[in-house]
């Protein structure tokens, strides 16, 4: 496997990371026109730097369609330290953690007659469970609201299943000194299509942990962007997908670190097998003029298990001062590492196990990070299952 | 009783500058029970000899044979060969993301017998393995070798080589980068391996240093990929004191 790490470029103040040639505008990514008017985006061409990647003529509907903005369905266990509530379009938590910036959140936000918000209160760690199943495959719209109070601690997990064409929007808020795991589990049926655009804000000394398993789905594209607003602000992105034949699983991840001594890693690790079997992933991370003594750290790192698959992987980093405490940023698509499997088999451990065992490896490592045995044995259980599927060669 | 025979051997490389011979007519045979110390200067063939009799598919051997109690190695594949009863402990064990230690080592000890080792007996074994080369029990739930140290990642050898109970054990350079704590906890280690098991042992290195604590039956002396002198634990001693210079005189090898 070949690997990129590198460290901090000579940050300098307003100094911009892509060099001359680059594909990427002149714009700092903070700077991208948002709206919650659907009308206010220019019509989809699909050439697009946001578009480029992603099979827009699949999701037409999605971006330019009448949707059906009424609740999606969503289960919630009740427990104690956490409420839950569908507030109207008024509600002033609306927008508060952020605003589309493309015509399919835009069409969503437009489109979506009432908030489901989740908020959790307790100074006691809980996980809440949000089962989120479609009941068919009408074009539908949402807005979710996921915040923790003061001090709050918890983890609440969105479960994905049914044959969904979903374009959504979720805010998320860490307020002070909270403690939050939010994680989007994509188990769509084969068919289903899902947009979703996440907004986080981490307040003063809070945490967020961000996690996105992508595993079913035709298309699926989660986008999280999570600001760094408050000093000491901590955010941790995770994500993992295994992407099939004929699947597109796509990330566009931003972490804009606002406040000074604020930190983010960045981790996706993804596996591709079968034709046609194809991932994006885009890691923006921006660090602001006052945000002094950043610790920033992206990486991405795709296992490649057969013939006609397509990663693409696509880092980003701006600085705007020179006074962090790091920055940096790694990403690598490859194989098998022969000298893995070389070990492996050398204690007596056959090819086929061996490679099993390499590949969900690579993929658990994230799992191990999310911090929540229930639902790393549940992962599990869902990644042997995509392996169980698959010829690994 | 089982003896690993090596005969002849010629063992080259593909570089970017073309095949490359490392090993020209190596001969070597090792019975259980036995410990051989191969020494020799850097570059030598001393790993590549513990690569090839691993499997290792970065080389090739052009002619002669390995064979355990006569069964033809050459043609095994790599996991073939360590369930046939071959074990090589690494010079640089890799780090393998996401895989506990205590899931690799259930894993192969499940595929070297054919069926998965009673619980309880197992967990207890492992608990014995580690504590006697005075790992943490904690290094259990850890991914295998990630984030050891030089000296953590040899002792995690010993406790596989302890654990998967080999036939023929090839220790390739184990005591390098080791502190004189650690070189004898391997050392104990491998002792104890060899006392309860019979384990024949090839016990490649650069340094006389570990053969204070693992006494050799038989050395070799590697120069430029074959056995330039043969003798007992006394040949040892006189390189100790006299280096591999005069092995060298008008090569190259550094």
């Amino acid at each position: 496997m070949t690997s990129a790490p590198s460290a901090a470029p000579e940050a300098a103040p307003l100094q911009h990371a892509h060099g001359p040639g680059s594909p990427v505008p002149v714009q700092t990514r903070s700077e991208r026109f948002a709206s919650a008017q659907h009308a206010d985006f220019p019509e989809v061409t699909g050439r697009e730097l946001e578009w480029r990647l992603t099979p827009v003529a699949s999701i037409r509907d999605l971006i330019d369609g009448p949707l059906d903005g009424s609740p999606f369905p969503a289960e919630v266990s009740p427990a104690a330290g956490v409420t839950v509530e569908w507030v109207g379009r008024d509600d002033a938590r609306i927008g508060s953690a952020g605003l589309a910036e493309e015509r399919a959140a835009a069409n969503a936000w437009s489109s979506s007659e009432r908030a489901l918000v989740v908020t959790l209160t307790g100074e006691e760690a809980i996980t809440v469970t949000v089962d989120r199943t479609a009941p068919d495959s009408t074009p539908r719209a949402a807005h979710t609201i996921i915040t923790a109070k003061p001090n709050a601690r918890g983890t609440v997990i969105i479960d994905h299943r049914g044959p969904a064409r979903l374009t959504e929007n979720v805010e998320i808020i860490a307020e002070q000194g909270s403690d939050l795991t939010v994680v989007s589990l994509q188990e769509w049926d084969d068919e289903a299509v899902h947009l979703s655009s996440h907004f986080g804000r981490v307040e003063r000394d809070a945490r967020l942990k961000h996690v996105v398993v992508s595993l079913g789905g035709a298309v699926v594209r989660v986008n999280p962007s999570v600001a760094l607003a408050g000093e000491g602000a901590d955010g941790q992105l995770l994500g993992l997908y295994f992407a099939d034949a004929g699947q597109h699983l796509e990330q566009r991840v931003y972490v804009h670190h606002i406040a000074p001594h604020t930190v983010s890693r960045v981790s996706y690790k993804g596996a591709l097998n079968g034709e046609g079997a194809r991932t994006v992933w885009v890691g923006d991370v921006l660090i602001g003029r006052e945000a002094t003594g950043t610790d920033s750290y992206e990486e991405n790192r795709n296992l490649v298990l057969s013939d006609g698959t397509r990663a693409d992987s696509i880092p980003n980093l701006e600085i705007e001062t020179g006074e962090i405490a790091g920055a940096g940023h790694a990403s690598a698509t490859g194989r098998f590492d022969d000298e893995h499997l070389f070990y492996l088999r050398a204690r007596g451990i056959d090819e086929q196990e061996a490679r099993r065992l390499v590949v969900l490896g690579f993929l658990l490592e994230i799992v191990q990070r999310i911090g929540n045995e229930a639902l790393e044995a549940r992962l599990l259980a869902l990644l042997e299952d995509e392996l169980a599927a698959v010829e690994v060669v | 009783m089982s003896t690993l025979e090596i005969r002849d051997l010629h063992v080259s490389i593909e570089t970017d500058q073309g095949v490359k011979p490392i090993l020209r007519g190596v001969d070597l045979t090792i019975n259980s029970g036995e410990t051989h110390a191969i020494m020799g200067p850097n570059g030598s063939g001393k790993s590549t000899l513990a690569y090839t009799i691993a499997g290792h598919p970065r080389y090739t051997v052009d002619s002669g044979t390995i064979t355990l109690d006569g069964e033809n190695v050459l043609e095994m594949s790599i996991d073939e060969r360590a369930r046939a009863g071959l074990f090589l402990a690494m010079q640089y064990p890799v780090e393998i993301p996401g895989v506990t230690v205590s899931n690799f080592l259930r894993t192969a000890k499940t595929a070297l017998d054919g069926e998965a080792p009673p619980l309880r007996s197992w967990i207890k074994e492992l608990k014995g393995s580690m504590e006697a080369l005075r790992m943490d029990s904690s290094f259990a739930e850890r991914n295998v070798n990630e984030g050891f140290s030089g000296g953590e990642k040899k002792r995690h050898e010993i406790v596989q080589l302890e654990l998967l109970k080999p036939k023929i054990a090839v220790l390739d350079e184990t005591d390098s980068g080791l502190d004189v704590d650690a070189l004898k906890i391997v050392s104990e280690g491998v002792n104890r391996v060899k006392e309860n098991t019979g384990l024949g042992v090839l016990l490649i290195t650069h340094y006389t240093r570990i053969l204070r604590y693992i006494q050799p039956d038989f050395v070799h002396v590697f120069v430029d990929g074959r056995v330039a002198e043969e003798g007992g634990p006394e040949l040892a001693e006189r390189l100790e004191n006299e280096g591999y210079d005069r092995y060298l005189s008008g090569s190259t090898v550094g």
